[in-house]
């Protein structure tokens, strides 16, 4: 009997515990806690925003969720507890202010970004020009249609392909070059610097600093291209938003559009 | 002499009340003490059937990219059992049964696909036979490019599944009794006759729920297949890749698609094992 009784007491602790462990909880009360859910693709000029507006607010932490922006729109739809969105494109931007966890008008485009071709550097396939994307057995990787990138690549294709410059059935033969439709746009550049794929089409901001070595690219021209524009807005039912106001007009400021611009980012002064 | 027995009989019966009395306590204890988990299990997983309407359920059942997932995911699964059974049953019988240098590291060495998370996982084969891999660089050389393909599909349930029927199975081998297996040598059955015939049958309860832990885990593997044989619908798109992807496009896909995945799953599990329980009761005796 009395193994029984420890087995209450082992209950009763760990119930106990899962009490007033404050890391378990989950409705974090910290007042200088602001929760960011950002597109991937922001990962890297974010961290960077991040530290500055943290080092300008002492006792303040930015914590982010970055993955697809089609991905944080179905979290929040779902209710989790944000403070900022920052989406990829408008799409998703549109389908959070549609569940109504975003008031319409309160979103802003912070920045722009646009499409590049990339290859491993020691370039396998011997791509140069965006005509060497239909050739046989080019191992191509895009990101999935419902990835805001995806979505833009298909319409560069489409694009392309009613272009004079472009032979006939151009998007069709590069379509059926691709081998896999990447989860998002990170994971379409690491399939390239690995050397598994032969191109794959990215962000120009994608190519930070560290992957630039490894990494040869083909630029799509503007008329071609789309231009992304980045929306960004506080999260109606913010828990913090007088901190997530703030941060967004940091990076709608001179300070942060220079960070933005130092990723591959393009300014909104620059965009139309 | 009357009353002497009566009381004998009335001594008895009142041990067996106190028996009923204790087993009926301990039989609700033990309900109600199993009651938290299987709550917690079965309400999540009977919200996904509820909030998947039967009609998208329907429709999305006829949809080719749903019904090449589908099929995709059960040929490749179905795969990489057979080759776990064939790879993992030497592996698990020179665990139970010869002891070595290197016993402990060999044994902790199946340990670890377990461990690890699937992302890790895929990126480690990548790694390894990838175009730039340790291997992968020979293979590239000879023609074969593995990457994005069924093989690597295959390859990835592989890593991460096999370990569990090489668990099982070693506990199964272990645990046969050895004289029968020397009675049966000394009546003339050669090595394989008395693995096949003896060894089998006895561990056979061993050998299934390592078998279906296998082909679950193969079944709901997602993290090392995404970065190993990537994305595509009809070629290396498997179920939980179907249901990651769908999730983002459409909640009522994707809910579908996870309650087709929950009930095909929970179908083959019942009937396997009822059949195979069955069979393996006919057996040993």
């Amino acid at each position: 009997m009395w193994t029984l009784k420890r087995g209450y007491l082992l209950v009763a602790i760990l119930l106990l515990a899962g009490c007033s462990l404050p890391g378990l909880s989950a409705n974090s009360d910290a007042k200088n806690n602001v929760t960011v859910f950002a597109a991937a693709s922001l990962t890297d000029p974010f961290r960077d925003l991040a530290l500055q507006f943290e080092a300008d607010n002492p006792g303040v932490d930015v914590v982010f969720n970055f993955a697809g922006s089609q991905q944080l729109a179905q979290q929040l739809a779902q209710g989790a507890a944000v403070d900022l969105f920052a989406s990829a494109n408008e799409a998703q931007m549109r389908a959070v202010i549609d569940t109504g966890r975003v008031t319409e008008g309160k979103q802003r485009v912070f920045g722009g970004n646009k499409l590049v071709v990339v290859m491993p550097a020691e370039n396998p396939a011997g791509l140069s020009t965006l005509q060497d994307l239909a050739k046989p057995d080019v191992k191509l990787v895009l990101a999935a249609k419902n990835v805001p990138v995806g979505d833009y690549s298909l319409a560069f294709l489409e694009k392309a392909n009613s272009s004079p410059q472009f032979a006939v059935g151009y998007e069709e033969a590069v379509l059926s070059n691709v081998v896999s439709y990447e989860e998002n746009v990170k994971a379409v550049l690491s399939k390239v610097v690995l050397g598994e794929a032969d191109a794959g089409i990215v962000y120009s901001s994608d190519i930070s600093p560290d992957v630039a070595g490894q990494v040869a690219r083909i630029s799509i021209p503007d008329s071609l291209n789309t231009l992304a524009a980045y929306p960004i807005a506080p999260v109606s039912d913010a828990p913090n938003l007088a901190l997530a106001q703030k941060f967004l007009e940091f990076v709608l400021s001179p300070a942060g559009q220079a960070v933005l611009a130092g990723h591959g980012f393009i300014p909104v002064e620059e965009m139309d | 002499m009357v009353t002497a027995s009566n009381s004998t009989a009335t001594a008895a019966a009142a041990v067996r009340v106190e028996r009923r009395w204790r087993r009926a306590r301990e039989d609700a204890l033990l309900v109600l003490l199993s009651v938290p988990l299987v709550l917690f299990l079965t309400l999540p997983l009977l919200a996904l059937v509820v909030r998947a309407a039967p009609v998208d359920f329907l429709s999305n059942l006829f949809d080719v990219e749903v019904a090449q997932a589908i099929w995709l995911s059960m040929a490749t699964t179905t795969t990489t059992l057979l080759l776990t059974l064939v790879l993992g049953a030497p592996v698990a019988y020179l665990l139970a049964r010869r002891r070595f240098r290197g016993h402990a590291a060999l044994d902790t060495l199946i340990d670890l696909p377990i461990v690890l998370p699937p992302l890790v996982a895929g990126i480690a084969l990548l790694l390894a036979f990838g175009r730039r891999g340790l291997l992968g660089q020979q293979l590239s050389i000879l023609g074969v490019d593995i990457a994005f393909t069924q093989v690597a599909v295959v390859m990835a349930q592989l890593f991460v599944a096999a370990p569990f029927f090489v668990k099982a199975a070693t506990a199964g081998f272990a645990n046969v009794d050895r004289e029968i297996e020397y009675a049966a040598a000394l009546d003339g059955a050669s090595s394989f006759q008395v693995f096949r015939m003896i060894t089998v049958p006895l561990s056979g309860a061993a050998l299934l729920a390592g078998a279906i832990m296998t082909w679950a885990r193969a079944l709901g593997e997602f993290g090392a297949t995404i970065i190993f044989a990537g994305n595509f619908p009809g070629r290396t798109q498997t179920m939980p890749l179907a249901i990651y992807l769908g999730f983002e496009l459409n909640l009522n896909r994707a809910l579908t698609l996870s309650a087709i995945l929950l009930l095909t799953s929970f179908l083959v599990l019942f009937v396997v094992k009822v059949l195979l329980r069955q069979r393996l009761q006919a057996w040993s005796q």
